[in-house]
């Protein structure tokens, strides 16, 4: 990890109409960096992950991604989508394609490589997901954890240089969580900026460099995991992780 | 229409009153079956078995089934593209696009299709020549055009909102998102519903008859006209729409296992 700021989240506000869901959140994520966020559901979590590709827009603040911001006249949303890579809590496959097809539709149609190229980075990528031999099947084929790990793949064949994962363990059956957890810890261990909503707490102690907890739209508390996990500082903190744990 | 097992999909149903049947149960292989064998064996009986005069009839009206036929097939090509373009007008980001397409729908489902063809074909012919063919075509495009473009929107909106976004996050733009991930997935929801309205649309091209084309129906009627024998001629003319209708069906059927077993 170096001190180069990967997402610089400046005052971001998200105002749904009724609620609140962001309310002036400030973060900042380094280059290599692991960050975990937490926060009971309604917290803004998630929209706060969502806001950093946009798939949320912001009504305040500004949010930048490797230098260049999402909000105003030098916005460059693809761009920025580009370089961000996203993994769902539903795993979001495309259905129709095969897992080959579904990795290498991005590189092909929006960074513009040649199909052969792209397929040698996809089975790359399968061989480092553990699915080398499931390049023909199709998503409806795959268990949870094995789509889960595609849409990684997916992720990554874009060759993002941010990862962020919206609870990429939660709809997934319990004997499942591990391979997946245990492809996000290579990725961190590779150097890959990573943003996680998740209360995968052995993945936090292993892999995360940084905890969050939000709570009502807003950053409570932040600290290394153990200072998170073991000694919170904040109320709200040691009543949530009661709860969790 | 022939069977459709596989309820785990999203499917859509579409209503629309008098234009579409409403179709029965979907278990229906042996019906089907059943009900062509009654309308094949009717023609052959009546055609081979007690001839006079069904021979002759079957003769007259079958040369009106190209043009049946013609009216059919080039108002299923000009519906489903009308019927996709108001579709995505409907869902469009831009007001103007939805308003166009929503009047369009709106305008059109209130009037009915016979009105719509004798307009397009008198009442339009006052100011420029439309031959007949051309204006059935049109008139049958238009109208369904618009009953297509609700079963696309709802193909649409059925298709999980995570889809898109998934292919945002990953750098694709709204168009390329739609051309390859939302718009093939939702052909193959809307299958079934878009079969339904080729086939209302092979029974509906018999209104053309009123303008003069000389399709199944209106051969039946010149028929009639010189021999009186209205019983036995419409008798043989809705045999020949039945058996039409139900091999359309069942094509339309065979194409939607065709489309599941091509994703597995």
């Amino acid at each position: 990890m170096n001190d180069k700021v990967m997402v610089d989240i400046q005052g971001a506000e998200k105002d749904f109409g009724v609620v609140k869901a962001l309310n002036g959140v400030d973060l900042k994520v380094k280059e290599g960096e692991v960050v975990l966020i937490i926060g009971p559901s309604g917290s803004g979590k998630s929209t706060l992950l969502r806001s950093v590709n946009k798939l949320e827009a912001l009504t305040g603040g500004q949010i930048l991604v490797d230098g260049n911001p999402l909000i105003g006249p030098n916005a460059d949303i693809r761009k920025v989508r580009e370089e961000t890579g996203m993994v769902f809590q539903d795993f979001n496959l495309f259905p129709h394609l095969s897992v080959l097809e579904n990795i290498c539709l991005a590189p092909v149609k929006v960074k513009t490589i040649s199909r052969a190229a792209a397929e040698t980075k996809a089975r790359e990528l399968l061989k480092r997901v553990g699915l080398a031999d499931r390049e023909e099947a199709y998503p409806g084929q795959l268990s949870g954890g094995q789509k889960q790990r595609v849409a990684i793949a997916r992720a990554l064949a874009m060759e993002p240089k941010v990862m962020l994962f919206d609870e990429p363990t939660s709809a997934l059956d319990p004997e499942m969580v591990k391979e997946v957890l245990d492809v996000m810890l290579d990725l961190a261990k590779e150097g890959m900026t990573m943003m996680v909503v998740s209360h995968e707490m052995g993945f936090a102690r292993a892999a995360a460099d940084r905890v969050v907890f939000m709570d009502a739209g807003e950053i409570v508390e932040t600290g290394p995991p153990e200072e998170i996990f073991d000694a919170p500082s904040e109320e709200r903190t040691r009543k949530f992780l009661k709860h969790i744990l | 229409m022939a069977a459709v097992k596989n309820h785990a999909e999203p499917r859509i149903e579409v209503t629309d009153g008098a234009l579409i049947p409403i179709k029965g149960e979907r278990r229906i292989i042996d019906s089907w079956r059943l009900t062509i064998a009654f309308a094949v064996l009717g023609i052959v009986l009546l055609v081979f078995v007690a001839k006079d005069p069904y021979d002759q009839i079957f003769k007259v009206i079958i040369k009106g089934a190209p043009l049946t036929f013609g009216v059919t097939a080039g108002a299923i090509a000009g519906s489903v593209v009308l019927g996709l373009f108001t579709g995505l007008g409907q869902i469009a980001r831009t007001r103007l696009l939805q308003l166009i397409a929503g009047v369009y729908v709106e305008l059109i489902r209130g009037i009915p299709l016979l009105v719509q063809l004798i307009f397009i074909y008198f009442a339009l012919g006052k100011f420029f020549k439309l031959d007949g063919v051309p204006a059935a075509i049109i008139s049958l495009s238009i109208c369904y055009g618009a009953y297509m473009g609700e079963i696309f929107r709802a193909g649409i909106e059925a298709i999980p909102k995570g889809q898109m976004e998934a292919a945002m996050a990953l750098g694709l733009t709204r168009g390329q998102a739609m051309r390859f991930i939302i718009l093939p997935q939702t052909m193959k929801i809307v299958i079934p519903a878009i079969g339904n309205e080729f086939i209302a649309m092979l029974k509906d091209s018999s209104l053309v008859s009123v303008i003069a084309l000389r399709d199944i129906l209106r051969r039946g009627r010149e028929h009639v006209s010189r021999t009186f024998l209205s019983l036995e001629t419409y008798a043989m003319v809705a045999l020949v729409y039945l058996v039409f209708t139900l091999v359309l069906s069942k094509l339309v059927a065979m194409m939607e296992d065709r489309m599941k077993r091509h994703e597995r």
